[in-house]
């Protein structure tokens, strides 16, 4: 009876602190009165997951200084994303890849008024090579050899192949687990490319969202990854660089000489890369060189895009998206998804071509 | 220690306890057998470190010792019938026992982590321009109710009047195939009854469309089996003669139903009713495809999505941005809060079972 | 029911109109149902159907295999894991069931009850975090000794998973989530055993255990198969622990201990549906159709096997 009573208890108050709180003591109860922007309204996004940090941390700056709008970013993943682009159902989206030139020629993006759109590749994520191995924090490794040890050819962390490249580093004789992200990921991806463009021979499977060998390690998502590699012993994945924390990363070759992961050279990186061809004006989708043998790229990263119409229905969307975009592209934006999400930000030069893109939206 | 036990029970002869063992013999053998065990462990141990004692293999070992020592001696002592209860009242106890471990483990694991977060600013804020530090869960938690709250109004009339049709007049084909029905819907995953819903709203409302109600069809979906198998499983426990005699009393039968069946199985349908509600309260997937992410709060179901707790926690540790542990403290928080309002749910639901329920043996 | 005998109409009862009402809703619930499946099952089929008749190299996602190479590992992982858990999950929860009903002192057993219930209520995202993060390192060392003494037997053959997150301990995970929702139904299932006949039992001189399996366990048969469905309706549907918990690679074996695991159908769908598009989330819906028929054919089996039996009701 004793427990009855005090659960009944245990419930008004909980009924009562849920009374109290039936507005939230963060949120601004007049809209519109505050800040000084003119802006107001709400747009809704869907798309990449990849981003969902990144977007958290600009829609909060974004509403902070515009307190009338509404900016609401759904992770649904980057497939969902394309589609409800297509469908007419998101005012604009994130995406992992930008669409391909099959579908903009077929066109019929319903969000849009025309059919032309701007692919912006505002996320850069670097994709770090992360291991756990004690005493070990940083080692040197070619693209040939982290495909030999992904593919399970390479099997202990003393292997001369590693010990050749990386000479008074003290390696044990642990077994490597490699770890892969068992979901369709936009880092799997990407990291996948990578091995294939530059070590085909060592990684003859094609670029693929899904891990294409069979058998091996596996985790869900980013956090699960990480996870999975922290609480093993000679584990080793690949993981957007922002969560490496404590584990090891890898430093690749690329050219002669072996380049850490750092915001700066993968966004020399997106510099190398071209623009892809016969594409509309405000269309920035890249045709990213992995075989870059330029000095300080570090060529393994994702390129996720936000993508927007040129033209829309409403006025009102326009210069809100317009206005969104130009916050993510500026330099505070970029920082802001650096120091919140660990992005790399985008180069000047790259910066005055999404501008010029931005600036179509109307 | 059997010869001393008939010893002791001869000099005070009771009929009625004579040839039993004595009621602390079970707790003396269970610490004679741990001891034993650990003794043995001692000894295999001697010379090496003491925190290699191995405790759970101890605790283990010692128990199924235990259930053995004890089976034994009451079949000598006492008989084989009174060893073969024994045997199955410790095997339940330690079937409960073993249970303990792994759900104490995860309560713990919760509470303990929760707790870090569990503040006053939890319950007062939402997400909405929240970047690292702060929040709150304002808007999951009214998300949360009035979801919960919408599918429960829809799948309990429904999922209890199926019952009732299904025991008290169901024959023949219909009936049949109701029950068939029900049976593949338990199997329906919550993705699948997610897409489900979106699909719905889609055709009704256009693309894009997330709405609060629209995550409460989904969840509909997913309850109404759980209703209507164990409603339909505790009206078939009413004993036939509490029918026929108030039949014979010439009660109507919608009364009879009303006022005879169900007071009688008021408890089992309403813990079946908590258990569905418990059920969908923790889904995710089938939330984030229909009622979509939102960082503000919105009490209306109708219109603008709505986030719960568990897409809450989902989102928190899926994205938690450089320094995760901000994000994870919420995530437990959030995890924690959804038991207490499950909790409080539970009490009120056994309050009404008892209010209804007519007195009975037990 | 038993009222009325049909061939005697003379003795028919009146129809008031509260009965009507009252049947005609519930009726009408019940129809509500099968037009929900319906639209349900339309709308699988309908969204599955490019799934079997594309041409399969032009779907990505199944990157040269035909459909049922596909879904094959799937399902086969799906009943492995369900299995598994049903197995483990099963006997521990009759157990605790009989000992809140039966055994503890009414105190305790009405706290356990309530602590069980409210298990029921995490969310499978909780279970995942905890499955991964605290129990498959737990259950690690163990897996390397059950393959170092019984490696011969092919469920253990290792090569050991260094994380243990396999199979194994997805099954564990699943297992106690299906506990509390079995636990409660068999819990409120024994409880309405009538009390009669156990007293009657145990003034024959039965003992406690004697008691349970005459008066007890036969009343509770069709509520015990029914709690097992629908714990087994949750561990085939269950998506975010597997996902979560399980190291997954899409084969068929029957190593439990190993890092290469089957995967699910519906941790398959939550870990590939956010990057599907065009028919390849017709594939994926197809396999949830699967799903389906699968469940649908466990469920089928369990009410022959229960059905056979007359079952020990009030109301037949």
């Amino acid at each position: 009876m004793n427990i009855k009573r005090v659960g009944t208890l245990a419930a008004l108050g909980l009924t009562s602190t849920l009374l109290l709180a039936s507005c939230a003591a963060n949120e601004t109860p007049d809209a519109g009165s505050g800040g000084d922007s003119s802006l107001s309204g709400t747009i809704s996004a869907t798309g990449a997951s990849s981003q969902e940090t990144a977007q958290a941390a600009w829609v909060a700056a974004f509403q902070t200084a515009n307190t009338g709008v509404t900016v609401d970013y759904v992770s649904t993943g980057s497939g969902p994303g394309r589609e409800n682009f297509l469908a007419g159902a998101s005012d604009f989206i994130g995406s992992d890849r930008a669409f391909n030139d099959e579908e903009i020629a077929a066109g019929g993006f319903t969000s849009c008024a025309s059919d032309e759109i701007v692919e912006l590749p505002l996320y850069v994520s670097p994709i770090a090579i992360i291991f756990n191995l004690e005493g070990v924090d940083s080692i040197n490794l070619d693209a040939a050899t982290v495909a030999n040890i992904f593919n399970g050819t390479i099997t202990t962390w003393n292997d001369p192949a590693i010990a050749d490249q990386n000479e008074g580093v003290e390696l044990p004789d642990t077994a490597i687990t490699p770890v892969h992200r068992s979901d369709d990921s936009g880092t799997t991806e990407n990291f996948t490319e990578y091995l294939n463009a530059v070590a085909p021979e060592a990684w003859t499977a094609e670029a693929d969202g899904v891990w294409p060998l069979e058998g091996g390690e596996s985790a869900e998502g980013t956090s699960g990854l990480v996870g999975a590699v922290e609480a093993g012993q000679g584990t080793i994945g690949y993981a957007d660089a922002s969560r490496a924390g404590d584990l090891g990363t890898v430093a690749v070759k690329v050219g002669e000489e072996y380049v850490p992961y750092s915001t700066e050279a993968v966004a020399a990186f997106l510099d190398s890369a071209e623009r892809v061809e016969g594409r509309g004006e405000g269309d920035l989708a890249l045709e990213l060189d992995r075989t870059t043998t330029a000095a300080g790229v570090y060529p393994i990263a994702l390129v996720s895009y936000l993508i927007g119409c040129v033209d829309y229905e409403d006025a009102n969307t326009a210069e809100l998206v317009s206005s969104y975009f130009s916050y993510i592209a500026s330099a505070e934006g970029q920082d802001e998804g650096n120091a919140e999400a660990g992005s790399a930000p985008i180069s000047d030069d790259l910066r005055a071509e999404v501008e010029a893109a931005i600036a179509l939206i109307g | 220690m059997t010869a001393t036990t008939a010893a002791a029970a001869s000099a005070r002869v009771n009929p009625l306890t004579t040839g039993q063992l004595p009621a602390w013999s079970p707790w003396a053998i269970l610490l004679g057998s741990w001891v034993l065990v650990g003794g043995v462990f001692a000894l295999m141990n001697t010379g090496g470190d003491p925190a290699d004692f191995n405790i759970a293999a101890t605790l283990f070992l010692g128990t199924v010792l235990f259930v053995v020592l004890l089976t034994v001696f009451s079949s000598v002592a006492e008989n084989r019938r009174r060893a073969v209860d024994r045997l199955v009242t410790s095997l339940v106890s330690s079937a409960f026992v073993i249970v303990l471990i792994p759900l104490v483990s995860l309560l713990y694991t919760v509470v303990v982590n929760g707790l870090d977060r569990f503040d006053a600013e939890f319950f007062s804020s939402s997400m909405r321009n929240i970047v690292g530090e702060g929040g709150g869960a304002v808007h999951a938690i009214w998300g949360t109710l009035l979801i919960t709250l919408g599918a429960a109004v829809i799948s309990v009339p429904i999922g209890l009047m199926t019952a009732i049709y299904l025991v008290e007049y169901g024959r023949g084909k219909l009936a049949k195939a109701i029950t068939f029905l029900v049976d593949v819907m338990t199997g329906i995953p919550s993705i699948v009854a997610g897409l489900f819903a979106a699909a719905v709203f889609v055709i009704f409302f256009g693309p894009g469309t997330y709405m609060g109600i629209a995550g409460s069809v989904a969840l509909s979906v997913l309850m109404i089996p759980v209703v209507v198998r164990s409603s339909e499983e505790m009206l078939r426990l009413v004993p036939n003669e509490l029918r026929e005699a108030s039949y014979a009393l010439g009660v109507p039968k919608w009364l009879t139903i009303m006022k005879v069946v169900m007071p009688t199985s008021i408890a089992g349908i309403t813990t079946g009713v908590t258990l569905a509600i418990s059920r969908v309260i923790g889904e995710t997937a089938p939330l984030v495809l229909t009622a979509g992410i939102t960082a503000s709060l919105n009490t209306n179901l109708f219109s603008g999505p709505m986030t719960t707790l568990p897409v809450l926690v989902f989102s928190q540790y899926r994205s938690p941005g450089i320094d995760p542990t901000e994000a994870l403290d919420r995530a437990w928080a959030g995890a924690l809060t959804l038991i207490l309002i499950v909790m409080a749910l539970n009490l009120v639901a056994r309050l009404v079972a008892k209010i209804f329920a007519p007195k009975l043996g037990r | 029911m038993t009222t009325a005998s049909p061939q005697r109409a003379a003795l028919r009862a009146v129809r008031r109109p509260g009965d009507r009402i009252f049947s005609g809703t519930a009726l009408g619930a019940g129809v509500v149902i099968l037009l929900l499946l319906a639209a349900v099952a339309i709308f699988l089929i309908t969204e599955s159907l490019p799934a079997f008749t594309a041409d399969p190299d032009e779907i990505g996602m199944l990157r040269g295999a035909t459909f049922l190479e596909y879904v094959a590992p799937l399902v086969f992982g799906t009943l492995w894991a369900a299995l598994l858990a049903l197995i483990i999950a099963a006997p521990l929860a009759v157990g605790i069931a009989l000992f809140i009903s039966h055994f503890a002192p009414r105190r305790l057993a009405a706290v356990i009850g309530y602590v069980v219930d409210l298990l029921a209520a995490l969310p499978s995202v909780v279970y995942g975090l905890w499955g991964a993060t605290t129990f498959a390192p737990i259950l690690q060392p163990f897996y390397v000794w059950l393959n170092e003494n019984l490696g011969w037997i092919p469920l253990f053959e290792g090569p050991v998973s260094a994380t243990g997150r396999t199979i194994a301990t997805a099954a564990l995970v699943l297992a106690v989530m299906i506990l509390p929702i079995m636990t409660a139904i068999c819990r409120e299932v024994f409880l309405q055993a009538p009390r009669l006949h156990e007293e009657a039992a145990l003034a024959l001189g039965a003992t406690r255990w004697e008691m349970i399996r005459m008066a007890v366990l036969p009343f509770a048969r069709g509520g015990m198969v029914s709690a097992a469905m629908l714990a087994l309706g949750r561990a085939l549907g269950e998506t975010m622990a597997v996902t979560m918990v399980l190291s997954a690679s899409g084969v068929i074996t029957f190593d439990l201990i190993s890092s290469t695991n089957p995967t699910t159908i519906p941790a398959n769908i939550a870990l590939s549906f956010p990057e599907a598009y065009g028919e390849g989330v017709n594939v994926l819906i197809a396999t949830g159709l699967i799903l389906f028929i699968v469940t649908f054919a466990v469920n089928a089996i369990a009410r022959y096997i229960v059905n056979r039996r007359a079952a020990f009701s009030g109301a037949n």
